[in-house]
């Protein structure tokens, strides 16, 4: 490390890798993992959503895993909270979803009608 | 970059190491690879986190969830349930003692709740080793901040207007001996860490070390700045192992970025920094001692002034920090002195860290804010007695501190109220002490305490306690007269006028602080030849209840004098003439049967 | 110390160890106060520091053997008398006092036969105390070579001592 600015720069790209420990987040997606959600896909949404946030990014954006929602057959279901909104819930939410959802959703705060499955509370 | 979801912060700090944290990691390791999810869940390694009573513990980030007494069989319950299917592992949550209640999240337990972490911010939270966490929580920034927009002059003034005293016992302030040294002529100058955590009951430096080494190293460079020194030694107890090996991986890790050596950050500045291992000497934690020790002498201390500030390592101008004081140095940096000022009391700034142990429920390192008072400290962080239990005193200050009783746990806790109180602030070992501790025999085993450790150089310090001594061990035998008492407290007062250094100076507070508090212990040794507490095992009488025994002759075969006699199934007696006080036959009894008074 | 004769290490196993102190000695020569690491190099090397290594010392360091030997005996870390295999170190801190300390040292005399400072005839364990290394939070605690053994009760004792050989 040669100078300040080469600090800074360092300092810039291990901070992404502490925003998980941080505690705070604008965005959480959480993608119900119960056993059927897994037999339904939930793993790949997972890592489209993962390569998603990386592509990016963003250091605000989390996914957690959660359990069973409870509705097998719409599964794999997804929940975005976002800071200051009315949290959503998603059905179906396949490879291609995810895109949808995270583009729209995510990244400009539109929700996205056509894999709506509630609004507002939910289980979790 | 890898594509990481999930952290999961697993302590490695001495305590949790040897309750299996290591193994805990490698069992991770296995069960992540075999649900493949390593390449999206990652391990980090980190500082003592504090609650050491718990341990192993763990965090899961971003849930935040804290699993507490991890076992590596756990682990793969972990990475199935919590990380592959969403569902926490409620059986290792921390329990609420008083009402049972499991709480998940860290920050809610009431253990961190009341804390304010400055001293110890990345402890628990960045990777041990990984000098890109440290970078990534900003490190270094206030190095460079210092190096590139502030003068030597500017860096001392900040420090002094934050109001950083000494954290190592004696509460002076840090920017003053950074002027002293600043301005003391001389081209070559030292800064020196002192990291020769002698008191018993104090852990805060070791657990600083181990878990965020560099922000101490970062401080050292700063004073280094700030006074013109080239040079730094950090001088480390040998009874720590895990501290040194993580202190030569930091430095290593620092020579490899070039923020240890020649030209640091492009701006002319040179800086390097050598370990030296300490070797058993309490008193070395003193400052002229400390020093003799690095040039390689007995590590006796020397009368003051001159002051190391004007002459210390090799003779020459050297500021000599503690750990603790060194890792507040970068936040007062980044977040201004005003900011450092606010919390505390009017002439003690910021934050403590105490080492709570003993009689506690929730041992482990605290770091608060300077004005807490101890009641707060051991009923709502450290949650209380254990085993409903009563409160006899606490400890505070080490060796060089005093027993504080019950009626006085409301003060507000800074430098001068301990003091009034007669302790001192001490390193911050906080030994919490319960109804069955006898305070005449903790007198005693301080003064033990300081004879071993006496260096002695002079006599008052050497002879006096040797004297002190005796006289506890013979009130703790019942030998006591009434007399002694007063002898006791003149003796205390003369040692404290004549000594030479700190640790004879203050040897006495632990006698004088339990006379002040606890007389009528003495007196019942003296007198009544009683230990209420049962601990002065002269002073015991074991005795058998008839009601109660049920005759099974385990203690009459366990008594190593056979002072115990008594038939089969049916009650047994002990002989006072032949027992020996030795309890082998307490501790032998599964019925209760056998009392000591 | 006078009466001793100045060493000459013949080819021996201790050859080797004094030539690899003598290198280490000769590799910090110009670092300053060098005299403590030079001892605790030798005692990794010979597990103890015997007369005739700190005269070795002495002389390579260009140092007078009283001091020395007085360097070595001032602090407890250096052994001048050989110690067994492993080290078993009982802390004595104040929160491993208040917790039961002096039980599991009495119980670790008397299973061992031997006292605080002494080390067993089989060279397999030495005993000692030291005050406090800082693992307060599991209180009582025992350090054998470096490894802490905490929360201990009396029970525990010949569990741990059996990984010990």
């Amino acid at each position: 490390m040669k100078n300040l600015e080469e600090l800074k720069i360092m300092r810039d790209k291990a901070q992404k890798d502490l925003a998980l420990r941080s505690g705070k987040h604008n965005i959480k997606i959480v993608i119900g993992m119960g056993t059927c959600g897994i037999a339904a896909g939930a793993r790949e949404t997972m890592n489209e959503f993962l390569n998603l946030i990386l592509k990016s990014e963003r250091n605000d954006i989390v996914v957690t895993a959660s359990g069973c929602f409870g509705f097998c057959v719409q599964e794999p279901m997804v929940h975005i909270y976002a800071e200051d909104q009315i949290p959503v819930t998603y059905h179906n939410v396949d490879v291609e979803a995810a895109r949808l959802i995270f583009d729209e959703h995510v990244l400009n705060n539109k929700v996205v009608e056509q894999y709506i499955f509630q609004r507002g509370k939910t289980n979790e | 970059m890898n594509n990481i979801r999930t952290q999961l912060l697993i302590c490695q700090g001495t305590s949790c190491v040897s309750n299996g944290a290591v193994e805990v990691v490698k069992a991770f390791k296995a069960a992540l690879k075999e649900a493949k999810l390593d390449k999206e869940v990652e391990i980090i390694t980190t500082g003592c986190m504090g609650i050491c009573e718990l341990g192993p513990v763990m965090v899961v980030y971003p849930d935040g969830v804290f699993y507490q007494r991890v076992t590596p069989e756990d682990t793969r319950e972990i990475v199935q349930e919590h990380l592959l299917k969403g569902r926490v592992v409620q059986r290792l949550f921390y329990k609420k003692p008083d009402t049972g209640e499991l709480i998940s999240i860290m920050e809610e337990i009431d253990f961190f709740k009341l804390q304010k972490t400055i001293a110890r911010r990345n402890c628990g939270i960045i990777d041990v080793n990984a000098i890109d966490d440290y970078i990534g929580a900003d490190g270094f920034v206030a190095l460079g901040k210092v190096l590139t927009e502030m003068t030597p002059q500017e860096v001392i003034e900040e420090i002094k207007k934050s109001g950083l005293r000494g954290r190592g016992g004696a509460g002076f302030p840090t920017g003053l001996k950074w002027e002293f040294a600043a301005k003391a002529p001389g081209k070559q100058k030292y800064v020196l860490c002192n990291a020769d955590e002698g008191d018993p009951g104090a852990f805060m430096d070791r657990s600083m070390l181990e878990g965020d080494s560099y922000s101490v190293l970062e401080a050292m460079m700063i004073a280094g700045y700030a006074i013109g020194a080239n040079q730094g030694y950090i001088y480390v107890r040998a009874e720590y192992p895990l501290a040194i090996k993580r202190l030569e991986i930091a430095i290593a890790e620092m020579r490899k970025y070039e923020l240890l050596g020649k030209n640091i950050l492009n701006t002319g500045f040179d800086f390097d920094v050598e370990i030296r291992i300490g070797a058993g000497a309490f008193v070395c934690g003193e400052e002229t001692a400390l020093i003799h020790s690095i040039e390689g002498k007995r590590g006796e201390p020397r009368p003051r002034p001159p002051f190391p500030a004007n002459k210390g390592l090799f003779g020459l101008p050297t500021v000599l920090n503690n750990v603790e004081t060194l890792a507040n140095i970068p936040y007062i940096i980044l977040h201004g002195a005003e900011n450092f000022a606010s919390m505390g009391t009017e002439k003690s700034k910021g934050t403590k860290v105490f080492a709570l142990a003993g009689d506690v429920t929730n041992t482990g390192l605290i770091e608060v804010p300077i004005g807490i008072t101890l009641r707060e400290i051991v009923y709502n962080i450290g949650g209380g007695i254990p085993n409903n239990k009563k409160l006899r005193a606490v400890q505070i200050g080490g060796p060089s501190g005093g027993c504080i009783p019950e009626e006085h746990l409301d003060a507000r806790i800074d430098y001068e109220s301990l003091k009034e109180l007669g302790a001192i602030m001490g390193s911050g070992g906080l030994v919490v002490m319960d109804e069955d501790t006898c305070m005449v025999d903790i007198a005693r085993y301080f003064m033990n305490f300081i004879q071993d450790e006496s260096c002695g150089k002079c006599t008052p310090c050497r002879e006096g306690t040797r004297i002190m001594l005796d006289m506890l061990t013979k009130i703790c035998q019942g030998k006591g007269k009434m007399e002694d008492l007063d002898v006791l407290e003149e003796l205390a007062v003369r040692i404290q006028d004549t000594s030479l250094c700190a640790l004879g100076q203050t040897a006495p507070n632990p006698i004088l602080t339990t006379l002040r508090y606890f007389r009528d212990e003495y007196i019942e040794h003296i007198r009544d030849k009683k230990c209420r507490a049962g601990v002065c095992k002269s002073l015991l009488k074991f005795e058998i209840n008839p009601e109660k025994c049920t005759g099974c002759t385990v203690c009459a075969i366990k008594c190593p004098v056979k002072a115990i006699s008594g038939e089969k199934k049916k009650p047994h007696k002990i002989d006072q003439n032949i027992c020996i006080k030795c309890g082998v036959c307490y501790d032998a009894c599964r019925f209760n049967a056998i009392k000591s008074h | 110390m006078s009466k001793m004769t100045i060493v000459e290490p013949k080819a021996s196993p201790s050859r080797e160890k004094y030539d690899q102190l003598k290198k280490f000695i000769v590799e910090n020569k110009d670092k300053r106060g060098y005299l403590i690491p030079a001892l605790y190099k030798a005692q990794e090397l010979f597990k103890y520091l015997p007369p005739e290594v700190m005269e070795f010392i002495a002389q390579e360091m260009n140092l007078s053997e009283s001091e020395v030997f007085g360097v070595a005996t001032f602090y407890s870390y250096f052994k001048t008398n050989p110690i067994g295999r492993h080290t078993i170190t009982v802390c004595m801190g104040t929160a491993c006092y208040v917790r039961g300390a002096q039980k599991i040292l009495d119980e670790l005399e008397k299973k061992l036969g031997i006292k605080e400072g002494e080390t067993t005839e089989d060279m397999r364990f030495t005993l000692g105390c030291q005050p406090c290394f800082g693992s307060c939070g599991m209180a009582p605690v025992i350090m054998i070579d470096n490894h802490v053994h905490g929360r201990l009760t009396t029970n525990m004792l010949d569990a741990i001592l059996e990984q010990y050989k």
